[in-house]
């Protein structure tokens, strides 16, 4: 299974953000889209860093005028990006080998996308349910219908 | 304000295709215990169940027989099926949205993805997709002719669905005699000279696709051995350290099974299925009839991407292997629906968890949605579709409840079914299959086989009396 699939069901929308942006700007993007990072862009919509909460709360507890600061300034600059045709396990293992929670997805340079390691996890409990589904029903046999009485 | 889902006025859906994604998303829908829902199930062939029906290899009955789940959830109140129904064809998405309340697209990957490479349109060049869909019967395909007069045939890719058509090819007349196969293809494969099949994958053991179960079965076949060789399954570097990284036993397994296939005895059996690695054709070439000869194969080494997976990279060594026939299996592909939004790059259907997006705003279109490998991509086994389902499935009752479904003029089954019976008079229903169904077991039984099956839709209409 490869990051495509799991992208395929996401809308492929990415919210992006300029590295000129402030934070306070960033902050209302997190919070609009109910999302935890947003992949900064360059002006041919290349990535070159991601903000994440994080990295947001890291700087806060420095500095208190966090909210004026500009992206750049504290956004995560090595990126790890995935393509559509990375298998799902060593992205999985890599997000969490690495401690990552979001992976930007591009393809021919673009960016296409992006994965959270939540998408993972429910990427490989459907696998999984997938699989133990087929094998119960081989064994047991189906469920009866709703409303249809006990065989 | 009532929504629909009520006894008054019950929620009508469509669900497009009838594979196990659309009965999975049937059952998720009767679960729905405040919803009253009423199911109209279309699909273009007469028959129900896609892919397990016309894909699922005739020798793998036991994972046919998922279709006892189908049958119960197709029986319960409310559900009607309409088999030779196409969209496009004889109903519009504009009639679906007259008549509906919510509309499900589940059409699967009915094409499959190209090599991209010269001469692949060579005769004796096929899709994988083409000879299945051949051998199990499909009435699209049934008349389609395969030359099995040569010696050897490739098949490129190591998914499941390879490895159904190598082992398929090497099969004996007796194994396939005690399947449902279609019995033009039985008697096709009887007289077919292909004595050496070699499954061609572009990444190592560890990486290939197919099942251990599928890998296993190729060591058991009554007349056909199988072999590796031993320098492409012994583990590169990269490779072994994945491994170690992410210890899978399936994975270990995997590699143990095909390594076991390299030091086989040579043995007495008539053919003989090779499974390569870390190989990619770069070329078919024919003679000058424009007939298949030969293929040129490029050795592949592993790479690591930044995410740690394993890509091929092609190395400046080449090989020739003589092929007369040669089956692609990279991949597969959804078919854009007519008058349904669709991302072609990745050959499915712009959604966002099954909410179909109008492709310009990136907006949920109201009241349609997409499940299975029309909605995901291609990938998973039959029961992956379930989840998948159910996700769908949620939306579509959170949108119910928002209020946010479609407003058909005419919401009721029986100006559906006066719309079909307009459009396509010829339409199977549900006891028309099962009646069907009957007819071809009963067939089978006489000949020892699970059934023999129809596989024109004239002779379906006439055993119907119709």
């Amino acid at each position: 299974m490869n990051i495509a699939s799991v992208l395929a069901s996401k809308g492929v929308r990415v919210v992006t953000i300029g590295p000129d942006a402030s934070i306070r700007q960033a902050l209302s993007l997190l919070a609009e889209h109910n999302i935890g990072a947003v992949v900064v862009v360059d002006a041919v919509s290349r990535p070159v860093g991601i903000l994440s909460e994080r990295d947001i709360v890291r700087a806060a507890s420095r500095d208190e005028g966090v909210f004026a600061l500009k992206v750049a300034t504290i956004m995560t600059r090595q990126v790890i990006l995935g393509s559509p045709s990375d298998d799902l396990e060593s992205v999985g293992s890599t997000m969490i080998e690495r401690r990552i929670r979001h992976l930007p997805v591009v393809d021919a340079g673009k960016l296409v996308g992006i994965v959270s390691i939540g998408d993972i996890v429910k990427a490989q409990r459907d696998r999984y349910q997938g699989e133990v589904d087929t094998l119960q029903l081989q064994i047991l046999g189906p469920d009866p219908p709703k409303g249809a009485p006990a065989r | 304000m009532a929504g629909p889902g009520t006894a008054a006025q019950p929620l009508r859906v469509a669900i497009v295709g009838a594979g196990p994604t659309g009965y999975y998303v049937a059952e998720h829908l009767f679960r729905q215990a405040e919803l009253v829902v009423e199911i109209d199930m279309f699909d273009r062939l007469p028959t129900p169940y896609g892919l397990v029906r016309a894909g699922v290899a005739p020798d793998h009955q036991k994972i046919k027989s998922v279709t006892e789940a189908f049958d119960r959830i197709a029986a319960t109140p409310g559900f009607r099926f309409f088999g030779g129904v196409e969209l496009g064809k004889h109903l519009s998405v504009e009639d679906l949205r007259g008549h509906y309340h919510q509309i499900v697209y589940a059409t699967g990957a009915q094409t499959d993805r190209r090599m991209g490479i010269p001469g692949e349109d060579l005769l004796g060049s096929h899709p994988a997709t083409e000879f299945v869909a051949w051998y199990n019967g499909h009435p699209d395909y049934r008349d389609y002719q395969f030359d099995l007069t040569c010696e050897r045939a490739a098949v490129v890719g190591v998914g499941n669905v390879a490895v159904d058509v190598a082992r398929i090819l090497c099969r004996s007349t007796e194994e396939l005699a005690k399947t449902d196969i279609a019995d033009y293809a039985l008697e096709a494969l009887a007289t077919s000279r292909v004595r050496e099949v070699v499954l061609l994958g572009r990444r190592g053991p560890a990486q290939a696709a197919f099942t251990n179960p599928e890998i296993k079965e190729l060591g058991e076949l009554a007349d056909a051995e199988v072999a590796t060789l031993p320098e492409e399954v012994e583990l590169d570097p990269l490779s072994r350290a994945a491994l170690e990284r992410i210890p899978d036993r399936a994975t270990q397994k995997k590699v143990e099974i095909l390594a076991s296939y390299a030091g086989r005895p040579a043995s007495r059996k008539s053919r003989l299925l090779v499974v390569r690695f870390l190989v990619s054709p770069v070329e078919l070439r024919g003679d000058t009839t424009g007939r298949l000869t030969s293929m040129r194969l490029v050795r592949n080494r592993l790479v690591a991407t930044e995410t740690g997976t394993l890509q091929p990279k092609p190395t400046d060594r080449f090989e020739e292997l003589a092929v007369g026939l040669v089956f692609r299996s990279v991949g597969y592909r959804g078919v854009p629906l007519p008058g349904v939004p669709f991302h072609d790059a990745w050959g499915v259907i712009l959604n966002d968890k099954g909410r179909v997006l109008d492709p310009d705003a990136r907006k949920p279109l109201s009241g349609e949605y997409t499940a299975g490998w029309i909605k995901r991509g291609p990938t998973g086994v039959i029961g992956t579709n379930k989840p998948d389902a159910g996700e769908t499935v949620a939306c579509m009752a959170e949108d119910v409840a928002a209020g946010r479904t479609l407003t058909p003029s005419q919401p009721s089954a029986e100006a559906a079914e006066k719309l079909v019976r307009l459009r396509q008079p010829k339409f199977i229903s549900y006891p028309d299959w099962l009646r069907l169904d009957e007819l071809e077991v009963d067939r089978g039984r006489a000949a020892g086989q699970p059934r023999i099956k129809m596989t024109r839709v004239e002779e379906m209409l006439a055993a119907l009396g119709r």
